[in-house]
């Protein structure tokens, strides 16, 4: 059987982040203490604000990791954009997949609904926080509060193997 | 149309820190009108969220709102929730808290200055460009990061959001042979932290502008303890840390600032380093003593070489601690919670972090209430970006280079937006006027 897309030497990935703390970003900086000359050969960081500030670009990407849930229209219309440009999504960490904790708002009585309303409506909140799966199409997901290490690990090596990298 | 002197420069999404921050600073005749910091990251409402919860678990609720210092949330929390509650954790208990500060501080300072400040030094745009030319530094580099991150395993059970800190004590206490075991990683990553020291002392911008620095003060050196003092040489306490601050509400963003005793000020390394560098331990000082003549200091990129020194510090703390403590099991019984009100303070990587919470009859919280250290180097920050704006026009400087200069102060506050932007202030005021919290 071929492979689900042409075959590559090295995959292009972005990591990018929605409303969440950003833990699962700092478990993957920590997983490099381990993996970082191994991953370089077979990753190119087109799109990582986290590790390069120059050539950020969301254009043809292999691979889009997505942590955070998506709490504004402005979110969501970019995470279309990455949807389009992206052959393989996944979404890392709890608030990505589920929504929560940040969709903890959802679900506040009307009197606390009412207390941060000036909040929402000021910055062009959404009625409710999202999973990233509400808004686009997602390949994989990686749960955990903050992702579960083994899981990221295994769907990498599975993004590896469905582009051919060895 | 613009005049020439007359310009605006816009910085979307700053990379290389966390979360989200855009810039916008607008010059007129030459002359720095105003220079704002747009934080739009979105608000996730943990205050809201916890009212009624069970003051046990609080703190790991709360802790998911940072992801970079989860840890100083947990304990702060915790510590926050025994004040409330008049319990009072054992000596091994604060080993062990201490302990899991110097993992954290190691962890968090290395993915900061070596991920996303080494590039500037070293003039290239991203680690992935060191790599390329001078892999056994990135190596080394990493290898610190790691020694703070397994050093937070063992403790703390994980680097973010970790399981054994709770309210009374550990629920687990690590056996003596791993606890050596970490010291040993400790040791062989001591000389490479000593190492970039050298490379972030030689290359520390100049600047200067007088500010005001607090920080926790005691002994030790430590993050957890002590009294909460000012640069300007007095101390005040813990409880009243809210009766000093004014908070500050900038319409253009979704974070509030703060001012202590009506002035800007800065929390952090910097602020660490010059109230409590003679509190250094002894091997760090024997070792660094050529740049601790450099503090106290009112050089905001300064922050950096603190935060250099700290690591150095953390690990002679920890190698210590390692290798002389005999950890024993605690029995630790579910702890009874009292109805109180209740206060944490602590030093998390970024700068002073304070809880003050109250717990209900039925154990359950009431209000939660917490200032963040991004929030109060906010004003500070910003008048740290007209002046370097203003010194670079002053000298003919290009816009490019200012922009350049821009996101480079910041940088050195290692900012952490996700964090800045938890705080909630429903009643808007408008710019210039504030409110006495
Ligand atoms: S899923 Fe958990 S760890 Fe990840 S961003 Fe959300 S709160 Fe943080």
């Amino acid at each position: 059987m071929g492979l689900p897309f042409a075959k590559k030497d090295k995959i292009s990935v972005a990591w990018v982040t929605f409303a969440c703390s950003e833990d699962s970003s700092i478990l993957f900086l920590e997983l490099l203490n381990q993996h970082f000359f191994e991953w370089i050969k077979k990753l190119e960081f087109r799109h990582c604000r986290m590790l390069k500030e120059k050539g950020n670009s969301l254009d043809d990407i292999d691979v889009a990791f997505i942590e955070g849930a998506i709490a504004t229209e402005e979110d969501a219309k970019k995470a279309k954009m990455i949807r389009e440009n992206a052959k393989l999504v996944v979404s890392v960490g709890a608030c990505a997949c589920t929504g929560m904790p940040s969709a903890q708002r959802n679900v506040f009585d009307e009197k606390t609904k009412e207390e941060i309303r000036l909040v929402i409506e000021r910055f062009g909140h959404m009625e409710k926080v999202h999973p990233i799966k509400d808004i686009i199409k997602v390949d994989y997901e990686v749960p955990g509060c903050p992702m579960d290490e083994k899981i990221f690990l295994e769907t990498l090596e599975r993004c590896f193997k469905e582009f051919g990298v060895k | 149309m613009h005049k020439e002197g007359d310009f605006e420069i816009k910085v979307d999404s700053l990379s290389k820190i966390e979360g989200h921050a855009d810039l916008e600073v607008k010059v007129k005749n030459r002359k720095v009108e105003y220079a704002h910091l747009k934080i739009s990251e979105s608000k996730r409402f943990f205050t809201q969220a916890v009212r009624g919860k069970s003051a046990l678990n609080v703190a790991q609720v709360v802790s998911r709102i940072c992801g970079t210092c989860s840890i100083a949330h947990l304990l702060c929390c915790i510590e926050a929730v025994e004040n409330a509650s008049g319990i009072i954790p054992s000596d091994q208990t604060m080993v062990l808290r201490n302990l899991t500060m110097d993992g954290l501080m190691i962890r968090d300072h290395a993915m900061h200055l070596y991920l996303f400040c080494l590039p500037d030094v070293m003039n290239a745009d991203s680690i992935l460009e060191i790599a390329e030319n001078d892999r056994e530094l990135v190596e080394k580099a990493f290898e610190v990061k790691s020694a703070g991150n397994e050093l937070s395993k063992i403790i703390a059970g994980r680097a973010v959001h970790p399981p054994y800190p709770i309210v009374g004590g550990f629920s687990r206490v690590p056996p003596n042979d791993e606890a050596r075991k970490i010291a040993h990683l400790l040791k062989d990553a001591r000389d490479h932290a000593l190492e970039f020291a050298d490379i972030f002392r030689d290359a520390m911008p100049l600047f200067e502008r007088k500010t005001h620095f607090v920080a926790l003060k005691n002994q030790n050196y430590e993050f957890i303890g002590g009294e909460l003092c000012s640069s300007e040489g007095y101390c005040i306490s813990r409880k009243n840390f809210l009766e000093h601050l004014n908070r500050v509400v900038k319409p253009y963003s979704q974070a509030t600032g703060f001012e202590f005793e009506g002035r800007e000020y800065m929390v952090g390394a910097l602020a660490r380093m010059n109230l409590n560098r003679e509190a250094l331990h002894p091997d760090t000082k024997r070792d660094l003593s050529s740049m601790l003549a450099y503090f106290p200091s009112n050089n905001i990129y300064m922050n950096n070489l603190a935060q250099a020194i700290e690591i150095v510090n953390c690990i002679d703390h920890a190698i210590e601690k390692l290798e002389t403590s005999d950890f024993k099991k605690e029995q630790i019984s579910l702890p009874k919670l009292a109805a109180g009100e209740g206060v944490g303070v602590i030093e998390a990587p970024r700068g002073t972090l304070y809880y003050n919470l109250k717990i209900n009859n039925g154990g359950l919280i009431d209000y939660i209430n917490l200032v963040i250290p991004t929030a109060q180097n906010m004003v500070n920050m910003e008048k740290d970006m007209e002046k370097i704006v203003q010194d670079n026009l002053d000298v003919g400087r290009s816009k490019e280079r200012i922009r350049v200069e821009l996101e480079r102060i910041i940088r050195a506050y290692d900012p952490c937006m996700s964090c800045a932007t938890h705080f909630l202030k429903v009643r808007w005021i408008e710019e210039g006027s504030r409110k006495r919290t």
